[in-house]
């Protein structure tokens, strides 16, 4: 009975995406008030319904219902109560109704809290809204059903899959779609500036703080996935440069470099065609990473197990979408071109070069991405491109970005003279290039030259990130959530870029063969094999093995590595043992029993990775903070090209 | 109204690509669930393999669940599943009807004598029309159909008896009559 | 300098930097791209000797031989019409067994053995690489009969 209304809720959601899509873009074409009021309408039904599906499959998860056909295939009787929910987007169709909850969300979210805009603008906006709402909704009903039923029920589910029984898997796709998803309303505003043919920049003012609310949304799903693939997947690796992975960040990239112009054309009128074109990108990044997961085209170990008549649905949906925002782009952004004068070491400047320097690193990862599929579609071979390809192409830019990062931050507009902060500047580079050499030759008793570059450039954007503060604060100026967020953004980038010099230049990762009393060091660490006992669990049983981990003689921790195997059956799984410590991981994961007594185990020392992951949590709230500056909260309407006719009482 | 060329660039581009992945998609014949899953199996009555002037078709199993196992002697991956598949008829959870597709009726029956059969019917698919219509792209191919003869499960290549264990027993009711 | 000069020099280091980006992202390519081979293929010389590639096939059951007490693992790729022994020291991910899909990435030794130094991890336990689930599978033939 649930599933069935869940699966009727999903139907009149369709139609009521359908009616935001027609009274949104009808209603401003044709100035009708009434219309455009019923698309407001619409995205509170589309919301209430999509909420009214997901929750019907939430209860059938919960309830354990195995005549519905997904909840058979991805839940278990024994599963426990917080799995039996993230078992909802635990595959292709429940994660697809996932999607549309955000985007209805974000939708709502958008009509709320825009009212002061012109009525017609904001119709728009919510049609195209509408539009991506209907794909995704006529996806799941035409090919992904997830209500489908099983007659008759199956006595027992296929168990979740092990390894997304895990938190941070559990709350990941969550997190990162409500990111992916949130740069639709980029893509929304973009597309209705374009329509109306708006020559202001009021709209990116609009935009500024969606994009910065989705984009620290995914910054922290991303993060979250490379934390989870560190711990419980990738025995020690944090990043694999999997299509999947790239799927998710090529839309960040974009995002990073969207909220960087917009500041521009915000500010000073400036590069407003381009800023359309990024706002395009960004969402069409991440409905061609949605098409890349589940269509099978690309090799993956990672992506849903999916189809290709999926796949051409998506594709065909993805051209619509994306083709039609592009033309759109190429009609009206002509029409845009600014021209204002800004000196070479201006802000404006600075801001270029980071679009400049963060399209190349996106333009090569998508090249990289998408070169396998080139090449079997022309026929020349399966091919996959390995992950120190993208280490490099990924460094090249990144590099001279972080350097310029540091003095940006700092350049006025216009003029772009620094002024005092010039010699404070230098000294703080001074103070980075020291601090990197002491800690290579303190630390690591190591200095080599990409080893002190990486520390030095980290150490240089910290510095002189925290510089901004406190010259405000001197000077008796204000300091408003935008520059708040801003630097705690960039100190973020600063830390990330520390985390990952650290462990890629002084990481140590080996493989042994050990019986229980044997021992052996990595990184000046002992491991010391001291114990292996029996492991249970509330669904799987196995064993685990404890390590002591001593220091020049001196006991530091104790490791429990497991080896699992779930009460559902298939194959076993590990659960590394780690140690976090302020300026270190240790890591030990169970292999196999080798015989003879002896195990096999794979011993890791990860010196700094935890700033990798503190410096994207930064990231993301130094996003979030300058998202609620006061400045963007939209008061009266700007002037608008068309004229609205007067609302009906 | 002039149209500078450089701003046609990005769709251009978009346009390129999306012809990769039609091509992409087309060249790839996938090895996963098909969007059958959830849907009516196709109906079809053919002749059975053995004997011409005795039809086999969907309906033969109305209101129980069954296996539909899709092979040809010319297929290397069926000999291959063979055991596994004598194994899983001696169960007797399920009845098994193959599809005998592009094949010759002669050698078909002569690769079932020499290997053993399986199956409780075998269709006569010579020219691949139902096939089509079930979504299949070669052999061998496994579905489990269930008893309100909606297509519940699709296994693509030699299906294993780990598989079986695993994958498709957990869909079937619990039988009757106790263990 | 005027604004013209200006943009013209802005559009000659874009094309500089873009030129120089191609080139080392194609030189780099060189190294970098795995080819993908299933042991039929390897077995009739298509895979290169010297570099690094990637094998996938299914685990032949019964082909898992460990040196016992060590690190060392040996076993069989086949795509069921011709194998591979595979030889590697280390940990395998959890999701490899006998009976399942399996991609390697390593070289091929003198001996004709495949000399592994990453057997990779999946994520799905019904994953089946898409390269080996091609070999395992064979397509209609496009012709009515032979």
């Amino acid at each position: 009975m649930i599933p069935e209304l869940g699966h009727f809720a999903l139907i009149l959601a369709l139609l009521l995406s359908v009616a935001q899509s027609v009274f949104g873009l009808g209603g401003a074409a044709r100035g009708n008030a009434a219309w455009l009021a019923a698309a407001s309408s619409a995205v509170v039904g589309q919301f209430v319904f999509v909420a009214i599906a997901f929750g019907a499959l939430t209860w059938a998860f919960v309830e354990r219902d195995f005549s519905v056909l997904y909840v058979a295939t991805n839940s278990h009787s024994e599963l426990p109560l917080f799995f039996r929910i993230a078992a909802v987007w635990g595959a292709h169709e429940g994660s697809l109704l996932l999607w549309s909850l955000c985007l209805a969300g974000w939708t709502l979210a958008v009509t709320a809290a825009s009212r002061s805009l012109e009525a017609p603008f904001r119709g728009r906006v919510l049609g195209i809204l509408g539009i991506v709402s209907i794909g995704f909704q006529l996806f799941m009903l035409a090919t992904s059903n997830p209500f489908a039923r099983l007659i008759p029920a199956a006595p027992e589910g296929l168990d979740l899959n092990p390894l997304l029984q895990d938190f941070a898997l559990a709350v990941h796709p969550p997190i990162l779609y409500l990111g992916y998803v949130g740069f639709s309303v980029a893509f929304a505003f973009a597309c209705a500036t374009l329509i109306e043919g708006r020559l202001d920049a009021a709209w990116a003012r609009w935009t500024r703080p969606w994009t910065l609310a989705a984009w620290s949304f995914l910054t922290i799903g991303i993060a979250l996935g490379s934390w989870w693939a560190y711990y419980e997947l990738g025995w020690g690796g944090w990043w694999f440069w999997d299509p999947v992975e790239n799927a998710s960040f090529m839309p960040w990239l974009a995002g990073t470099a969207l909220i960087h112009c917009l500041a521009v054309t915000e500010k000073r009128g400036l590069f407003k065609s381009w800023t359309l074109l990024l706002s395009v990108a960004a969402f069409s990044l991440s409905l061609l990473g949605t098409f890349l997961v589940r269509s099978g085209v690309l090799i993956s170990v990672h992506a849903f197990a999916t189809d290709p008549a999926r796949g051409a649905f998506i594709l065909a949906f993805l051209a619509v979408v994306i083709g039609g925002a592009l033309l759109l782009y190429a009609w009206r952004a002509p029409r845009l071109a600014s021209s204002a004068a800004f000196e070479p070491t201006s802000r404006e400047s600075f801001l270029l070069l980071n679009n400049a320097f963060l399209v190349a690193a996106l333009s090569l990862i998508l090249l990289g991405t998408l070169y396998p599929l080139f090449m079997d579609a022309l026929e020349l071979g399966k091919v996959t491109v390995g992950a120190p390809w993208f280490n490099l192409m990924f460094l090249v830019p990144m590099l001279p970005l972080v350097a310029l990062l540091g003095v940006g931050m700092h350049a006025a507009w216009k003029r772009g003279m620094l002024g005092s902060m010039k010699a404070r500047l230098w000294t703080a580079a001074a103070c980075a290039i020291a601090g990197a050499i002491l800690i290579g030759a303190a630390a690591y008793a190591d200095l080599r030259p990409m080893t002190t570059i990486g520390f030095a450039l980290a150490l240089w954007v910290m510095l002189s990130s925290l510089l901004i503060p406190l010259a405000r604060l001197r000077a008796r100026q204000t300091l408003p959530a935008a520059v708040i967020g801003m630097v705690i953004a960039h100190f973020g980038v600063g830390l990330t870029t520390l985390g990952i010099t650290g462990v890629q230049s002084f990481k140590v990762e080996k493989d042994f063969a050990l019986a229980v009393g044997e021992a052996a060091s990595i990184g000046g660490y002992e491991f010391r094999f001291a114990a292996l006992r029996d492991a249970r669990g509330p669904n799987f049983t196995g064993v685990e093995a404890e390590f002591t981990v001593s220091r020049a003689g001196e006991e530091i921790a104790v490791l429990r590595p497991q080896k699992r195997l779930y009460n559902s059956g298939g194959n076993p799984m590990t659960e590394a043992g780690i140690e976090v410590g302020p300026a270190r991981d240790l890591f030990a994961a169970l292999g196999d029993d080798l015989g003879q007594g002896r195990w096999s185990v794979r011993l890791q020392f990860k010196p700094l990775i935890r700033y990798i992951w503190l410096g994207a949590i930064l990231i993301a709230l130094g996003g979030a903070i300058a998202a609620v500056d006061r400045r963007y909260r939209l008061r009266a309407p700007a002037h608008a090209v068309g004229a609205v006719a007067p609302s009906a009482p | 109204m002039k149209l500078p060329l450089r701003f046609l660039v990005p769709a251009l581009a978009f346009a390129v690509l999306v012809g990769f992945f039609v091509v992409g998609l087309s060249r790839d014949p996938g090895q996963i669930p098909s969007p059958l899953i959830g849907k009516p199996a196709p109906a079809f009555a053919l002749e059975s393999l053995g004997d011409p002037a005795w039809k086999v078709g969907s309906a033969d199993f109305s209101g129980r669940p069954w296996l539909l196992n899709i092979w040809g002697s010319w297929c290397v991956g069926c000999r291959q599943e063979h055991d596994a598949l004598m194994a899983i008829a001696g169960q007797g959870r399920v009845p098994m009807m193959g599809l005998n597709l592009w094949d010759d009726r002669a050698r078909a029956l002569r690769w079932l004598a020499d290997l053993g059969n399986p199956y409780v019917s075998v269709a006569f698919d010579p020219e691949g029309r139902t096939a089509i219509d079930w979504g299949v792209y070669g052999a061998p191919e496994t579905f489990l159909v269930d008893s309100a003869g909606r297509i519940v499960k699709k296994h693509i290549g030699p299906i294993t008896l780990d598989i079986w264990e695993r994958e498709f027993l957990p869909l079937l009711p619990v039988p009757e009559g106790g263990p | 300098m005027t604004p013209r000069r200006k943009r013209l020099l802005a559009v000659l280091a874009i094309v500089a930097g873009v030129g120089a980006a191609a080139a080392l992202a194609m030189l780099a390519f060189r190294d970098n791209l795995l080819y993908f081979y299933n042991p039929t293929q390897i077995l009739a010389g298509d895979a290169p000797t010297g570099r690094t590639f990637r094998i996938g096939g299914m685990v032949t059951e019964g082909s898992v031989q460990r040196t016992p007490g060590s690190l060392e693992i040996r076993f069989v790729v086949t795509d069921y019409r011709s194998s591979i022994p595979v030889r590697y020291e280390g940990l395998l991910p959890d999701l490899f067994r006998e009976g399942q899909g399996v991609v390697a990435h390593g070289r091929l030794g003198a001996s004709g053995e495949f000399v592994a130094d990453e057997v990779l991890a999946k994520h799905d336990e019904n994953y089946m690489p898409p390269e080996v689930a091609e070999s395992l599978h064979t397509p209609t033939p496009t012709r009515v009969s032979e």
